[in-house]
């Protein structure tokens, strides 16, 4: 099970990763979640400065842009 | 701090984390910038210690900006450590001697205007961080 949290306060860009993380995950047929993390004071905890900000399974992967499905699909990957 | 992308121009600002007095007016210079609303404030160490939310925001941000104490530059080469060339200042550039410079009220502004104005002589400097990841002033930047 891949955790997979989009941290932001719910803007276009972080619903536009949310989309983009949802998209990679099916295409790669994994098992996931979605958490979606709005609480500015929990987003800071992850040393967070910019938003919307991609985290898989415990690690930033990307802040600050929306990647790409193919990029998302890299980094939910480990790669 | 928690700066949503939607607003175009991030920059995050960065301090020397030394203890000298020009460490000192460094951290408070980015502390009164931040403030201001000049940059938003990241965190040097965090980089360094490899959190990864400090790193990613680094890396998106669209300005990365570091207040060093003295040429050591310790928070420009942690930033370089990661692929990142950030805009330098450095207090010993600015007419400020270590070890007797006291961090005024007046040595804190004279730096802060200095990098509103944009007076970097040293962001086009290519540098080269230690081998072993230390910075070798003994605690004294």
């Amino acid at each position: 099970m891949y955790k997979i949290e989009i941290l932001g306060t719910g803007c276009a860009k972080c619903n536009k990763l949310e989309e983009t993380a949802r998209k990679a995950s099916e295409e790669m047929g994994i098992e996931y979640e979605v958490v979606k993390v709005k609480e500015i004071n929990k987003i800071m905890e992850y040393g967070v400065m910019i938003t919307p900000a991609l985290v898989v399974n415990g690690e930033v992967k990307v802040a600050g842009k929306v990647p790409s499905i193919e990029e998302v699909k890299k980094m939910i990957g480990g790669k | 701090m928690g700066e949503c992308a939607c607003n175009t121009g991030t920059k995050l600002l960065y301090s020397c984390s030394g203890n000298a007095d020009v460490g000192e007016i460094a951290d408070r210079a980015a502390r009164k910038l931040r403030k201001e609303g000049y940059s938003h404030g990241s965190c040097i160490a965090g980089i360094g210690a490899g959190i990864s939310g400090y790193i990613q925001s680094a890396k998106g941000a669209d300005v990365n900006i570091t207040i060093d104490g003295c040429s050591v530059a310790c928070s420009r080469k942690i930033l370089e450590n990661i692929g990142i060339v950030p805009v330098s200042y450095i207090v010993t550039e600015m007419g400020f001697k270590k070890g007797s410079s006291p961090a005024t009220p007046e040595a804190i502004e004279t730096v802060c205007e200095n990098i509103r104005k944009g007076n970097s002589a040293t962001v086009k400097e290519k540098t080269f961080a230690a081998a072993d990841g230390g910075c070798g002033c003994g605690g004294k930047c």
